[in-house]
């Protein structure tokens, strides 16, 4: 169980994020939404340890920050140089950099792990291609391979739904149940918006500060949505009443 | 054929200039292959230039120069990563300040202090005049620099890919990161030593890149670009020899040179040589940032 008390984030003088406190469960499929700019990320990178945060992140009541090793990071696919000379195998065999220690190559396991995890993701025929060599929903399976061969227990995707094909998302989406299903934690932070974030055990609704925390439908309510995006938001036709659209 | 090889190695300066020119065209271009998968290629003239206040001081009170340039050319490194994560201000811009300051205040302690450094050799170079000793620094640096890489090549690859991925895994990333500027730093000033500041920005960009235009990981783009990179050396030494040219510029301009020829011709990414449909299969490119 992770457990995040009042938590916030100073970043050069501007107050990111301030005082959130959730809790994640085991087997939980948590969607970490709110409008641009209202520090989705921050919240992942200060959980990762990346910025400096005050307030308290626990999981199963020790300091997350030094466990990190439980923990899988998919990073936005804008973060990546796709230019870099580097294959998708090589990719996924990043996951057991930190726990194969220095000085020593990985071992068989290692490499078993990074082979079942490219398979689950069916990226085994083009696992020997330099990374910009291809599409947007291969490359973001190579990082899901990545994550998979990490085998954590805490998941944090920062935008996985950004840019790529349909098959790319049904294999995702297919992970993430079975991933819940093993009891692994998963947040996704996304700027996706309307029936899609039905997928959801629960969201949160951030923006500073974490506005909503339930439900999908409990969450996706006008009122909830006009204190996070502003007043000038109108609701528009939609084949779901509960569930309003907004643009 | 054997003796128009031969020949020049007759002469000691010739023979000394050969070794130092091989040790640096094998050296420059593995450590540069990270400077420009990090996009960092300029951080290499940055460091050059900077070190200048630090030989200045090691001229004056007639300490090792290799500790002097050392300890100023990490200076400047500091004050880029302080000036880009404590403001608003691009590495760019961060990098260009640093290189004009401490270049200037190089110029200024070598005035004060009265030095008689010779500016115009730090700066040019002069691979002909290279005694043993500076040989040997250079042996030593190469032979502890390629042993770290070596050691700690897993973490490189990760931290200098995946920077925050690393960080996020636990990786010491400010530790990977001083150990890579401290390799840097360490290479380019026994380069410059050698073959002056110009070729050694040459040697440590050009043969990486031409490489990155040839393959597709890593560890084969310093192979590849170590093997151009100490070809650059030897036929421009030969070259030079033979048609009377300044050798430092030789070897820059074979350097060129063989990086236009992967330009055009690389078999996968080469002007006139790449898939002509490559254009329809290429998938987007995405704009990517660090």
């Amino acid at each position: 169980m992770l457990e995040v008390e009042q938590l916030s984030v100073n970043y050069r003088g501007i107050l990111a994020l301030d005082e959130i406190s959730f809790t994640l469960s085991p087997g939980e499929l948590v969607g970490l939404i709110g409008p641009n700019g209202a520090g989705k990320s921050t919240l992942i990178k200060a959980l990762l340890g990346l910025l400096p945060m005050r307030g308290r992140a626990l999981m199963d009541d020790r300091p997350l920050q030094q466990q990190r090793h439980r923990i899988a990071y998919i990073p936005q696919r804008s973060q990546i140089d796709w230019d870099y000379p580097i294959t998708a195998w090589n990719v996924v065999m990043m996951a057991s950099t930190a726990t194969t220690g220095w000085f020593k190559n990985p071992g068989q396991q290692a490499k078993w792990r990074a082979e079942a995890a490219l398979a689950q993701v069916q990226m085994t025929d083009l696992r020997r291609r330099q990374i910009g060599q291809l599409s947007g929903g291969q490359q973001q399976r190579v990082f899901l391979a990545r994550a998979l061969a990490q085998q954590a227990d805490l998941f944090f995707f920062d935008e996985p739904f950004t840019g790529i094909d349909k098959k790319t998302e049904d294999i995702m989406l297919s992970i993430f149940a079975e991933l819940r299903a093993q009891g692994k934690t998963l947040l996704i932070c996304s700027h996706e918006w309307g029936d899609s974030l039905n997928r959801y055990d629960r969201l949160l609704l951030l923006n500073r500060t974490l506005l909503a925390n339930d439900l999908p439908k409990a969450v996706m309510t006008l009122e909830n949505i006009r204190r996070a995006y502003g007043e000038n938001l109108q609701p528009v036709a939609h084949s779901h009443p509960e569930m309003p659209f907004f643009c | 054929m054997l003796n128009w090889l031969l020949e020049p190695l007759t002469y000691e300066f010739m023979r000394n200039a050969l070794a130092a020119g091989i040790l640096v065209g094998i050296l420059c271009p593995i450590v540069g292959t990270y400077l420009v998968v990090q996009r960092m290629a300029l951080l290499g003239d940055v460091i050059a230039h900077a070190v200048l206040p630090g030989l200045a001081i090691a001229n004056f009170w007639g300490i090792e120069m290799l500790f002097g340039a050392f300890t100023f050319g990490m200076l400047s490194t500091f004050v880029i990563t302080w000036i880009r994560t404590q403001s608003r201000v691009k590495v760019d811009a961060a990098m260009a300040l640093t290189f004009a300051s401490f270049f200037a205040l190089g110029v200024t302690l070598l005035t004060v202090l009265k030095s008689r450094l010779d500016l115009e050799e730090l700066l040019f170079g002069d691979i002909l005049s290279v005694s043993s000793a500076d040989v040997w620094r250079a042996v030593w640096v190469a032979f502890v620099v390629l042993m770290l890489i070596k050691l700690f090549y897993k973490e490189l690859l990760f931290y200098t890919f995946d920077r925050m991925g690393a960080e996020a895994m636990g990786l010491p990333v400010h530790l990977i990161n001083l150990g890579l500027m401290a390799g840097i730093t360490l290479t380019l000033i026994v380069g410059m030593k050698v073959v002056g500041v110009i070729l050694v920005v040459s040697l440590m960009v050009g043969p990486a890149i031409t490489a990155f235009l040839l393959v597709k990981e890593l560890h084969q783009m310093m192979a590849v670009g170590a093997g151009l990179g100490m070809f650059a050396s030897i036929t421009g030494m030969y070259l030079s020899y033979y048609l009377d040219l300044p050798s430092g510029p030789t070897i820059a301009l074979t350097v060129f040179g063989l990086f236009l020829f992967a330009l055009l011709f690389s078999p996968t990414q080469g002007v006139l040589t790449r898939p002509r449909n490559q254009l329809l299969t290429r998938p987007p490119r995405h704009s990517s940032k660090k």
